[in-house]
């Protein structure tokens, strides 16, 4: 069992130090958001996990095209991601354009 | 030369341009500049992913039918994702913010389903799937039960018998069951297309207990859970644009969510298990005093007299739609040398930051919107405070009364400015069905009325003088 985790930890060394340094660097790049941006903020961090469809085009290309369940669910996946990345930073971008001095 | 070390290269400038998307939105000038930075990055990582990804094991295949499919997929998200993004409403936009955190947890909850039945045997790519499965469902389901609960079509908090209990025990039970299919690894997808359902089941008992006006906070608490569906895909993988970008979401999620709790000064446990609005019904200061009204035109000659203004915009300004009137009335007093700010609390408006988002729209520039930290302190020396459609954020109990439901929220010291006048349509109790003593202050003159119409009237009567 410590075997089996001391071996996690050893084949997935680089993608570990990722997520490490990337919880670091998200609370220090977010901790300084002043409150009137908290809005935009959140919809555009909303949008960048989004990131996620990458994950449904890669199931896609893995598939193979005789597999007509799994493409419609990939294709679902996708509608979905697209969703979530195109949407979110058009309205994060349609809020931040009101922001102006004058 | 390989092929990955180009797409490589194409993700790491995604998850720079990320982190500096992130880091510019600290600051209203570069803001929009950071979130286009970032739109860039994704738009480069989905295009590399589809030209240049492969699958070390040779899984990959580029039949035109599969590029078509994912293409017309791509389109119709965009075409759809970019209309309502570009027709909601502004007062919408908690709704927008859930909705599409929903489809991001949907989509991650499909990967895991479809990439199942290829992972058996390998007993961390499966815990990977499992994990990112179950998280991205409960955010699927939660996001809908919030989006159903802001837009109102769910009024109230539904509470099941002991439904702390229920919901910790279920949330263990599918955290048990989760293990066990990553232990046991049956070949066939029929166990974990009910652990799929039963965590679809768990988003839904995770929110209806909670109140309505603590979605914002469950909103921002969902949107870490699919930046974390997000990165468990990155990890199964190994895929870095994946990893940090749902990575820093989930941390910058986080992060958010205490500050919105702190705003309101109330533990993230509190708002989770704990029943606002049921325990206050009960909570009744003993209200002392008579409450005084103002005409219209008494209120325009206070304002047009006075030196120093502050408006205090709520949501019930937003619901009113006199975000533009209000507008008016500041240019106005503007143009008559009166030094006119507003004081905008932390969570003002239906989630933190709102109301400048909704004051922007109608065109107030934003270095006239001050945070309260920086406003508290200008109260002493301004004439005329003039608070529309806010309540519990200019209620003194938070300071005064230990038994008050908002006890220990910051709140703006409205009270120490020389008048304060409050419109309201009627008498009836704030967002946290309280009764405000503010009210009932010496100082206090009530201007009550639907906030377009009597700001509509004040504007005329202002022009006159």
């Amino acid at each position: 069992m410590i075997n089996d985790i001391v071996s996690f930890f050893g084949e997935n060394i680089q993608m570990i130090y990722i997520i490490i340094l990337s919880v670091f660097v998200g609370v220090e790049v977010i901790g300084k958001v002043p409150a009137v941006l908290h809005t935009p903020l959140m919809s555009g961090a909303n949008a960048i996990h989004g990131v996620v469809i990458v994950g449904a085009i890669i199931v896609m290309l893995n598939t193979p095209a005789d597999n007509i369940l799994a493409l419609a669910l990939g294709f679902v996946a996708v509608v979905l991601g697209t969703l979530n990345v195109v949407g979110g930073f058009a309205v994060t971008d349609r809020m931040l354009e009101m922001f102006k001095k004058k | 030369m390989e092929i990955k070390y180009i797409l490589d290269i194409v993700y790491l400038i995604a998850s720079v341009t990320f982190v500096m998307g992130l880091k510019m939105l600290s600051h209203p000038d570069t803001a929009r500049k950071g979130n286009l930075y970032a739109a860039f990055g994704m738009a480069l990582a989905i295009a590399g992913t589809i030209l240049l990804y492969n699958h070390p094991d040779g899984y990959t295949t580029r039949e035109p039918l599969k590029i078509i499919l994912i293409l017309v997929a791509i389109s119709i998200g965009s075409l759809a994702g970019w209309l309502t993004a570009n027709r909601v409403q502004m007062t919408k936009m908690p709704e927008l913010v859930s909705l599409f955190n929903g489809m991001g947890g949907a989509c991650a909850a499909l990967i895991g389903i479809m990439e199942y039945e290829h992972n058996v045997g390998k007993t961390g790519a499966l815990a990977t799937i499992i994990a990112g499965m179950i998280i991205g469902s409960v955010s699927f389901s939660g996001s809908v039960i919030a989006f159903l609960k802001l837009n109102e079509t769910m009024r109230k908090p539904i509470r099941l018998p002991s439904y702390n209990i229920l919901n910790t025990v279920v949330m263990i039970a599918l955290i048990a069951f989760g293990a066990y299919i990553v232990y046991a690894q049956p070949q066939e997808l029929l166990l974990p297309i009910i652990l799929f359902v039963a965590a679809l089941i768990y988003g839904v008992l995770f929110v209806i207990p909670i109140g309505g006006a603590d979605m914002p906070v469950v909103i921002s608490l969902l949107n870490s859970f699919t930046g974390l569906a997000a990165a468990f895909g990155g990890f199964l993988y190994q895929n870095q644009v994946m990893l940090t970008g749902g990575i820093l979401v989930g941390s910058a999620g986080t992060i958010l969510t205490l500050a919105m709790c702190k705003a309101m000064n109330r533990p993230l446990s509190n708002v989770i298990f704990g029943a606002f609005g049921a325990s206050s019904a009960s909570t009744g200061t003993d209200v002392k005093g008579s409450i005084k009204d103002i005409s219209i035109s008494d209120t325009a000659i206070l304002m047009n007299y006075a030196k120093k203004v502050v408006i205090v915009p709520g949501y019930g300004l937003a619901v009113a739609q006199a975000q533009h009137v209000i507008h008016e009335l500041e240019t106005l007093l503007e143009e008559r040398g009166v030094d006119v700010q507003y004081a905008i609390h932390p969570v003002a408006g239906r989630m933190p930051g709102h109301m400048n988002v909704l004051l922007a729209e109608s065109n107030v520039s934003y270095d006239k919107l001050v945070e309260m930290e920086d406003i508290n302190p200008e109260f002493a020396k301004t004439d005329v405070v003039l608070v529309v459609g806010a309540n519990d954020v200019v209620n003194p109990a938070a300071k005064t009364d230990p038994s008050s439901p908002i006890f220990g929220m910051p709140i703006l010291d409205v009270e120490n400015a020389r008048n304060v006048i409050v419109n309201k349509r009627s008498m009836n109790a704030g967002y946290a069905g309280i009764d405000n003593l503010l009210f009932y202050q010496p100082k206090t003159s009530m201007l009550f009325g639907d906030a377009k119409g009597v700001l509509t009237k004040l504007v005329s009567e202002l022009k006159q003088m």
